[in-house]
């Protein structure tokens, strides 16, 4: 059986995305070591906390993943862990991973902050992580920043809240989600499972 | 597109187990938490809540049971309160896969817990409840609305309703943001059980003061009541029981009413 590591910075609740990920038929471990992660399968990086702890909690284990990674190693990075997927974040000091180039920046508007509901994304190009989902299903956010990347081309979905902004990226064995699967109904346990699918291949 | 109104079905949790009039006839164990939040989420509810009553020192084991037993079983995100008093509880239920929790009593009387719990979980998770009885004198200070009834000012109750603080709703959601709350969900005391619809306009009111979501709580009964609260009311979010418990009004109906009356809804 695969398995997948949840990498655990030590600020938050697992335990319903570890579920959540159980249910695809993964064997799911929570990691918080270099070893932990140095004979995983796939790499889920949790959306729990804000930038600069996490991205200072990253740091012991940043060379193990950026090499895994660079093997091809699927990684899954969740609101905040798909923040880390850049290189920095207007939230706070610190370094993430800069698998993508660009920015994360606050939301701005009008609009209530942080963005916490039920939301819907559209799917901008076609993304073996949102096989079977249909063109604007509601997906659950909760975040105040998200992710600018340079290249355009690796966004799969947006989404409006105020402003247009990319829900998910995607390039090589990365993939980068700003809402929460783990907290979005069947549509979500379909992305999980589709990524379970690139896991085991 | 912008964000869906939620549905909230609330259970009242006693024990480890649902109480207070559950009619699901084709349960089999009407009083499993667990069961029950299958049951809702399945049919299209976009969040659940859990009020805990239980009375004893064996409480936290027992939350932290039904908690792990609904985190596994649904996948839409669960709000826990009842006697949730600082950063230990909180993390005791929250650990266990609960999304937030809600803070009632407990932040009326130490407001710096609000604070400390933002800090910790980030603002998010902490929910302020707030149990709210119409006052009909007017006392000077107040943030005071005109009603059918008259001028009103809307005053904030404690230990489920039986003790009056003085203060004044308004004034104290605004304190609460101001210390990290991020989300409000205001009980009419006034309407709660009457199933006579929403109170309006201390849902408006509490909705255009704060600028974090507001969940309407107390009187649903009619799917009319649950668009008042959207529309007239400015709630981000509506809270039921017994509407859903006795299948009077089943969640799809309700929010096909709401999708055909032009409300945004998952």
């Amino acid at each position: 059986m695969a398995n997948a590591v949840i990498f655990d910075y030590g600020v938050g609740n697992l335990f319903s995305l570890k579920c959540a990920l159980e249910k695809t038929g993964l064997d799911v471990s929570i990691g918080t070591s270099e070893q932990d992660l140095a004979e995983a399968d796939a790499i889920v990086l949790p959306g729990v906390g804000s930038f600069t702890p996490t991205a200072k909690k990253l740091e012991c284990v940043k060379k193990v993943i950026q090499n895994k990674v660079a093997e091809g190693t699927p990684i899954l990075g969740i609101c905040i862990g798909l923040q880390l997927f850049f290189e920095e974040s207007a939230e706070g000091p610190g370094a993430g991973l800069g698998f993508f180039k660009g920015k994360v920046i606050r939301l701005q508007g009008d609009l209530k902050i942080p963005h916490m509901g039920w939301n819907t994304i559209s799917l901008v190009k076609s993304c073996e992580l949102f096989d079977d989902i249909k063109e604007s299903t509601y997906v659950y956010f909760v975040h105040s920043f998200y992710p600018a990347p340079t290249d355009e081309s690796v966004v799969c979905t947006k989404t409006t809240y105020g402003t247009t902004f990319a829900s998910a990226v995607a390039d090589k064995s990365m993939y980068g989600i700003q809402f929460h699967p783990e907290k979005s109904g069947d549509a979500g346990l379909q992305i999980l499972r589709n990524f379970a699918r690139i896991v085991t291949g | 597109m912008t964000l869906a109104k939620r549905i909230i079905p609330c259970l009242d949790v006693n024990h480890g187990k649902v109480v207070k009039g559950i009619n699901f006839l084709q349960l089999k164990h009407a009083g499993d938490p667990v069961e029950l939040a299958k049951r809702y989420s399945d049919e299209g509810a976009d969040e659940l809540v859990f009020l805990d009553i239980t009375a004893s020192h064996e409480k936290r084991d027992i939350m932290r049971q039904y908690v792990e037993g609904v985190a596994k079983a649904i996948s839409i995100p669960f709000t826990v309160g009842g006697g949730i008093r600082n950063v230990a509880d909180a993390r005791n239920v929250l650990y266990s896969g609960a999304d937030k929790v809600s803070v009632n009593t407990a932040a009326i009387e130490n407001p710096e817990v609000i604070t400390e719990l933002a800090d910790v979980f980030g603002r998010q998770c902490v929910v302020i409840a707030i149990d709210v009885k119409r006052n009909l004198n007017p006392t000077e200070g107040k943030v005071t609305v005109q009603t059918a009834e008259g001028p009103v000012w809307f005053e904030v109750t404690t230990y489920g309703g039986r003790k009056f603080t003085g203060i004044d709703a308004v004034t104290w959601a605004l304190q609460a943001e101001k210390l990290g709350s991020g989300e409000f969900l205001v009980t009419s005391m006034d309407k709660d059980g009457t199933e006579s619809g929403f109170d309006i306009e201390l849902t408006r009111v509490i909705s255009e003061y704060v600028h974090v979501p507001v969940i309407a709580s107390g009187g649903a009964g009619l799917p009319q009541h649950f668009l008042d609260a959207f529309t007239a009311g400015k709630a981000d979010a509506a809270l039921a029981a017994s509407v859903f418990h006795y299948n009077k009004y089943p969640i799809p109906l309700v929010k096909d009413y709401l999708r055909k009356a032009g409300v945004t809804i998952r």
